[in-house]
């Protein structure tokens, strides 16, 4: 490993330029006053930036602006200061910093004010707290809320009584309220513009996370993970630039495979793979370069995640569809990871666990979110009881610094590492 | 009878964690099926016109000691979901058919797919409502809802559920709902002759008994309440918020009485009367449902509220009808909808000038010292300053 490289992070130009995509959109954000574009609010679950794109409107993403804050170490202050004003210590902290950061004059990571949004498009896909957390914001902007309920997949399965109720909500409701709110009119052809666009983008997606069923594996599929789709879960779906994005990260991965590099870390390559790992649930933000780092000095690759399925289940054959372009949205919501039940989690965590040749499951349980923490424990067993193989359970948050324990994580990981050697030894011998 | 000897029994039944009313409603004839369920409402309607006894499943309480369900569950999640599968693995519910877990937060739909994992042989179904109020839009998604679940309930039991028997359903549960709501006026007009601990335990004998039997009780205590005189205390007048699914100790209800406070309205147990006014009893039963959740029924922090304005509307008018002084949330720990909208929800009241305090709880807290200072402080601060 390059530990010369301590100061100066080793990047890629895929991540030069989703630097650059990511810092011109803040650009856009913030300077709607002398553009006159609109900006609609919403979630990466069930994200509908085709459709808001189609409207000439910008998608700001207050989970994104939460991350940013947390992994710029300012989202304690923020989370802290919600807190005074009556929110409870009890509920999800991106609510919290989200709020905290309107209190604090709304900055955004380029030092401008963030405009405040003309549309409060709530897409309550696959976690509760999006409903209550735009109503908190309604509550501080009073702006219009465009709500936009999908229907949890109880039993494993999008029934047409969903998908109907989701694709009427969209024409009836959704659509005519980005019409007013932008003054444009609806245009299908554009929609399907945007969706073929990101069906393209998908298919490198996929091709880039399936790379680390190579042994050893070009990528990491969780820490890395979250920087490939950025993109593609933010405000780029449905653009050029993503499509370009994932064409050239996939060169890259390409590239790596040839040489057989194992992933790229912000220390340089990988040099061995010891352990290959499938991570359920989010990554801690406020110390990710720590977290990430405890992985990669015991040569642990994680080779599959549920966190970068979070805002659509590619990998499973969803693409959005440019000739049914609003079923499409509504199948793409009903999919995304968290809004499928447990059984069906659970079968995903055995499935990739096979298909990677991983040594075993990792949680990562975020006492933020219950949409993904409510139940691990029980499918923890059940992956081990399916796979055979061992299973570990740590606990951090999203952005509260005060829930990430490094010591107490980096003890459960090496004890972790320790079981997957006396697995592999017993099964030796 | 007297209020103290129907009280008596629906204490018994209270605290009898095997469900063993239920039990003896399953064993007195063959074939007859039990459907769990838990906060805050399913249209009990559909269970009964199957024939079947509808059972409210709403945590373990202080009684039942929780020592498998901690397994399940980190210690952020609150307590109904681990009491729930603590009754589920020490075999309390293995004669439940059923369980019905409604849309109300992620923990309480995850729970859906534990039981599914952990009760493969159960018919298992996470009930999904409307969040758009449009009778074109949610009303007939929700109205299709209603028909797979009555469709799951025929299939386990092996009839056809007739729109006959759902109207002669929805008539009783009507019959029900009237009571309720009486009950609960007679409460907020003298609530000292209606103490909240026994409106809560005669509510909660709702939760385990066939309508029917609940009917006759409410009735006869209703009638015992009016005939009784009992002393009228200096207490303020206070509206519960908070508690709509997991819930609190009776210790902690008997607590804030105690403390100088009558709860004069409460979100206690709303499955009783979550749809606020009568179900049209002819015609289509699973539309007139769909409507009446749609255009009639009760709010708490589970649904989606359409506009600002109308946030904290449903508990301003509570507190309007009951002629209450100020309100107390009191919300479970780690209760993601009640917890996330409480800012909103105090910023309502402040509004209005409307007093107000709030705590959490747990459904096996222990200590109301503290719950019994904050609530007397309150009532003394509503007494010489409102």
């Amino acid at each position: 490993m390059n530990t010369a490289a301590k100061t100066e992070v080793v990047k890629e130009s895929s991540m030069v330029r989703q630097k650059e995509m990511i810092a011109r959109n803040y650009d856009a954000l913030t300077s709607t006053a002398e553009t006159g574009k609109k900006v609609a609010s919403t979630f990466v679950p069930g994200n509908l930036n085709e459709l808001i794109m189609s409207f000439g409107m910008l998608n700001n993403l207050p989970e994104i602006n939460a991350i940013n804050n947390g992994m710029r170490r300012k989202s304690g202050m923020m989370i802290m200061d919600a807190e005074r004003r009556g929110h409870s210590e009890d509920v999800c902290t991106y609510v919290k910093a989200d709020i905290g950061q309107m209190s604090k004059g709304n900055i955004a990571p380029n030092g401008k004010p963030m405009p405040p949004p003309d549309l409060l498009l709530l897409s309550y896909t696959g976690c509760f707290t999006f409903m209550k957390w735009f109503e908190l914001l309604r509550h501080e902007y009073g702006c219009e809320t465009a709500m936009l309920h999908v229907p949890y997949t109880g039993d494993g399965v999008i029934t047409d009584n969903m998908r109907n109720y989701v694709v009427k909500q969209l024409k009836e409701e959704v659509i005519p309220k980005l019409e007013r709110v932008s003054g444009v009119k609806f245009d299908i052809d554009r929609l399907r513009e945007n969706l073929r666009l990101s069906a393209q983008a998908e298919d490198d997606l996929v091709w880039v996370l399936q790379s680390a069923r190579n042994v050893r594996s070009p990528i990491d599929a969780y820490f890395g993970g979250v920087y490939y789709i950025g993109p593609i879960f933010s405000a780029f779906r449905g653009t050029q630039e993503a499509v370009d994005y994932y064409r050239v990260l996939r060169g890259e991965i390409e590239e790596r495979i040839k040489k057989g590099l194992g992933p790229i870390t912000p220390e340089g390559d990988m040099p061995e793979e010891k352990y290959r790992l499938v991570v359920e649930g989010p990554p801690n933000w406020t110390s990710f370069r720590e977290f990430w780092k405890m992985f990669y000095d015991e040569g642990a690759v994680v080779v599959s995640s549920t966190y970068t399925k979070v805002g659509g289940v590619y990998d499973l054959g969803f693409r959005h569809d440019p000739d049914n372009p609003i079923e499409s949205l509504a199948d793409y919501c009903l999919g995304c990871y968290t809004n499928r039940n447990l059984p069906t989690r659970v079968e995903m965590l055995e499935n990739y666990i096979e298909e990677y040749q991983a040594d075993g499951l990792l949680i990562n349980s975020i006492k933020s979110c219950n949409s993904f923490s409510a139940g691990q424990l029980l499918m923890m067993q059940e992956v081990e009881k399916r796979t055979g193989k061992p299973a570990a359970f740590i606990e951090t948050d999203l952005v509260d610094p005060r829930y990430f324990s490094a010591a107490n994580v980096k003890n459960r990981l090496e004890s972790y590492f320790q079981m997957v050697d006396q697995k592999r030894s017993a099964k030796a011998a | 009878m007297s209020t103290s000897t129907i009280i008596e029994r629906c204490n018994e039944l209270f605290e009898d964690l095997d469900f063993t009313a239920a039990r003896e409603w399953k064993a007195a004839e063959a074939g007859r099926k039990v459907i769990g369920f838990m906060p805050v409402y399913i249209p009990e309607e559909i269970i009964h016109a199957a024939g079947m006894l509808p059972l409210g499943v709403v945590g373990g309480g202080d009684q039942l000691e929780v020592i498998h369900g901690d397994a399940y569950y980190q210690s952020y999640i609150c307590r109904i979901p681990r009491s729930t599968i603590e009754l589920g693995v020490t075999k309390r519910l293995d004669f439940v058919d059923g369980m019905l877990f409604p849309s109300i937060c992620d923990v309480i739909r995850n729970l859906s797919g534990m039981w599914k994992m952990l009760y493969p042989d159960v018919y298992v179904r996470y009930f999904d409502v409307p969040q758009n109020y449009l009778n074109d839009i949610g009303g007939e998604y929700y109205r299709h809802e209603l028909e797979e679940l009555r469709d799951g309930l025929a299939e386990l039991n092996g009839n056809e559920i007739t729109d006959e028997a759902l109207n002669a359903s929805i008539k009783i549960y009507n019959e029900r709902r009237a009571l309720v709501r009486e009950i609960y006026a007679f409460r907020s007009e003298t609530p000292w002759r209606a103490p909240a601990a026994e409106v809560y335990l005669l509510m909660r004998a709702g939760l385990v008994l066939p309508v029917e039997e609940h009917i006759v009780m409410m009735r006869d205590y209703l009638e015992a309440a009016i005939a009784e005189d009992r002393p009228m205390r200096d207490s303020c007048r206070v509206v519960i918020s908070g508690s709509f699914c997991e819930q609190p100790p009776l210790n902690l209800i008997k607590s804030i009485e105690m403390s100088g406070c009558y709860i004069v309205d409460d979100d206690y147990l709303l499955v009783n009367r979550w749809l606020l006014e009568d179900v049209d009893a002819d015609g289509d039963p699973l539309l007139n449902l769909a409507l009446a959740f749609i255009h009639k029924s009760a709010d708490t922090a589970a649904k989606y509220c359409t506009s600002k304005e109308d946030v904290g509307q449903f508990l301003l008018e509570s507190v309007r009808n009951s002629n209450a002084e100020g309100v107390i949330f009191a919300a479970p720990s780690f209760c993601d909808p009640a917890l996330l909208e409480r800012p909103m929800l105090a910023d309502r009241m402040s509004e209005h000038n409307i007093p107000h305090i709030s705590f959490k709880y747990a459904e096996n807290s222990g200590q109301m010292q503290p719950i019994r200072e904050q609530a007397g402080t309150f009532a003394d601060s509503i007494k010489l300053w409102s």
